[in-house]
């Protein structure tokens, strides 16, 4: 490999241990890379690009990115109020069945989406456990509205949220918040001046996570939200629906995802990707 | 030269250690159904057929009768929406048979000349309007659907099941405006079953199927729409002895009786 001559054989060996990565790791290294990176050259490739910005300027992809984004940032939102709360919970109390609950707050991490969907409509459905009341006593209905959409990103992004800041919750030093207590806060404000200025990052990158998973929904949504142009069709739902009998539209919605999706990335860039 | 021919030899070991792991991913998904050749005259091994949602609860039964006839033989179903099914056929998707609820989702096939022979339609649908049980909103006609108010779903238009509706209410010169566009027609009758929906605009063959979870009102603008069902017998098919054998039975007096019995109209 480094034959220049006059070196001496010990020198070969050590640089070629140095610099090169064993074969044995390599090659099964680039499958993996090829495997995972293949499909996107081929959406690439295969994109309408000649007609696109045609198919980006119907008002129809225009309502469906623009539900996208508002949904998935109201889930984020809703995923902040409640998660960042229920992650302090986790990391800084101890209570009976705290296991539990966290296997339970994380559940939603693996189950399926259309499960989720179908329970929260078994749940918040007209004719649901808590829908019913919802329905006969203030006259709200949640599937097929673009609430029901928020509802069902969020249960499906919220884990992501806590996760990321229960982490950070259990890296960062309690005692900050101690010694804020002894000098005369209550817990709440140590809470509010001391831990979440501290925990600051890693709920961006909860944020930044959940937000990225709202946005790819798909199955809860069309189970508890259906499909309504302009009030429920995201743009997951609009790429699926395209795809049955216009692939060149799904092909150039799932750019625009794909386009969405490398930007979350690139804004994670520091944390994750240069992480060493 | 011995040690780079050992290293090539190790890149070549590892590179197909690498590709057969691969290989056993994509296995997978045609391990189903290819008995390649089963040359006999008796039909035999797996038949894979891919058909509309809306032939479910007929062509199961279909299958047993199919199995039970032809000892040996065994028949795995692919029920979805017919424009997906087609989409995985015409992707290269390994199956037999291809059952459609339309006419425009077969050419999908056949336009890609991945069908064997020209298919041949074996039976018609009709569409129905689907209540709850004991029609708490008192609907009676197509037009009703229209009063405001009232919580409609209706197939998306991509759909086969969404092309005759929207063909009905062009017959009776009606706008409608669903709460959603559902991607098939069983989840369109499940928003019903569920009472989520008040009506739903499905095949009759589904609100039969359904028993007394929906109950079915029928409309004269059903008869504009009416869907033809084409099967066919697909080019690629890994076991074409045991397919032909099945469109037969599909299409004999004695299937006919079967998919009547579910609701479907004589071609």
């Amino acid at each position: 490999m480094t034959d220049t001559p006059g070196s001496r054989p010990r020198r070969v060996r050590h640089r070629g241990r140095t610099r090169l990565v064993p074969i044995p790791l390599l090659v099964p290294a680039l499958v993996g890379l090829a495997f995972l990176s293949l499909p996107l050259i081929a959406l690439l490739v295969r994109a309408p690009w000649r007609s696109l910005p045609e198919q980006l300027t119907s008002a129809e992809v225009w309502e469906a990115l623009r539900l996208s984004l508002l949904c998935a940032t109201a889930a984020t939102a809703v995923s902040l109020v409640v998660g960042v709360p229920l992650a302090w919970l986790l990391a800084r109390t101890r209570f009976p069945g705290r296991g539990f609950v966290r296997a339970l707050v994380t559940l939603p991490l693996v189950l399926p989406p259309v499960v989720g969907g179908v329970a929260l409509l078994l749940a918040f459905g007209r004719g649901g456990v808590v829908g019913q009341w919802l329905d006969s006593w203030f006259g709200i209905t949640l599937p097929f509205t673009t609430t029901g959409v928020v509802l069902a990103e969020t249960f499906v992004a919220m884990p992501f949220l806590v996760i990321s800041v229960e982490g950070t919750l259990r890296a960062a030093d309690p005692r900050y918040e101690e010694a804020a207590t002894t000098l005369g806060a209550s817990r709440f404000t140590a809470f509010r001046r001391v831990t979440l200025p501290l925990i600051a990052p890693g709920i961006a990158a909860g944020a930044v996570l959940a937000w990225a998973r709202a946005l790819g929904e798909f199955g809860a949504t069309i189970t508890f939200a259906g499909n309504f142009p302009g009030r429920t069709q995201t743009m997951p739902l609009a790429v699926y629906l395209a795809l049955q009998n216009d692939p060149a539209a799904a092909i150039a919605l799932s750019l625009v995802l794909l386009a969405v999706s490398i930007a979350v990335l690139a804004a994670l860039r520091d944390r994750w990707m240069t992480a060493s | 030269m011995p040690r780079s021919a050992h290293r090539t030899r190790r890149i070549l070991q590892i590179a197909g250690a690498s590709a057969a792991a691969l290989l056993t991913l994509s296995a997978c998904s045609s391990a189903t159904g290819s008995d390649k050749g089963s040359s006999s005259a008796k039909p035999s091994g797996t038949v894979t057929v891919f058909a509309a949602a809306s032939l479910e609860e007929s062509f199961k039964t279909l299958g047993k009768q199919f199995e039970k006839e032809h000892p040996g033989t065994k028949v795995t179903f692919n029920f979805g929406g017919s424009d997906t099914l087609a989409a995985s056929i015409t992707g290269g998707a390994p199956a037999d048979v291809f059952a459609a609820a339309s006419t425009k989702t077969m050419a999908i096939v056949t336009d890609k000349q991945d069908a064997a022979g020209r298919p041949a339609t074996f039976v018609r649908n009709q569409l129905e309007i689907a209540t709850p049980p004991g029609n708490p909103d008192r609907i009676s006609s197509l037009k009703d659907l229209t009063k405001p108010g009232l919580k409609v779903v209706l197939c998306d238009r991509t759909v086969p099941c969404g092309a005759a509706a929207r063909k009905a209410l062009d017959a009776g010169g009606l706008k409608l405006t669903p709460v959603s566009y559902e991607q098939d027609v069983k989840s369109a009758l499940t928003k019903v079953e569920l009472k989520e929906a008040d009506a739903a605009l499905v095949y009759r063959t589904d609100v039969r199927a359904a028993g007394d979870k929906v109950e079915g009102v029928d409309f004269p603008e059903s008869a504009e729409a009416l869907n033809d069902y084409p099967i066919a017998l697909l080019e690629n098919a890994p076991n074409p002895q045991a397919a032909k054998a099945f469109v037969a039975l599909v299409r004999s007096a004695e299937g006919q009786k079967v998919l009547s019995r579910a609701g479907f109209l004589k071609p």
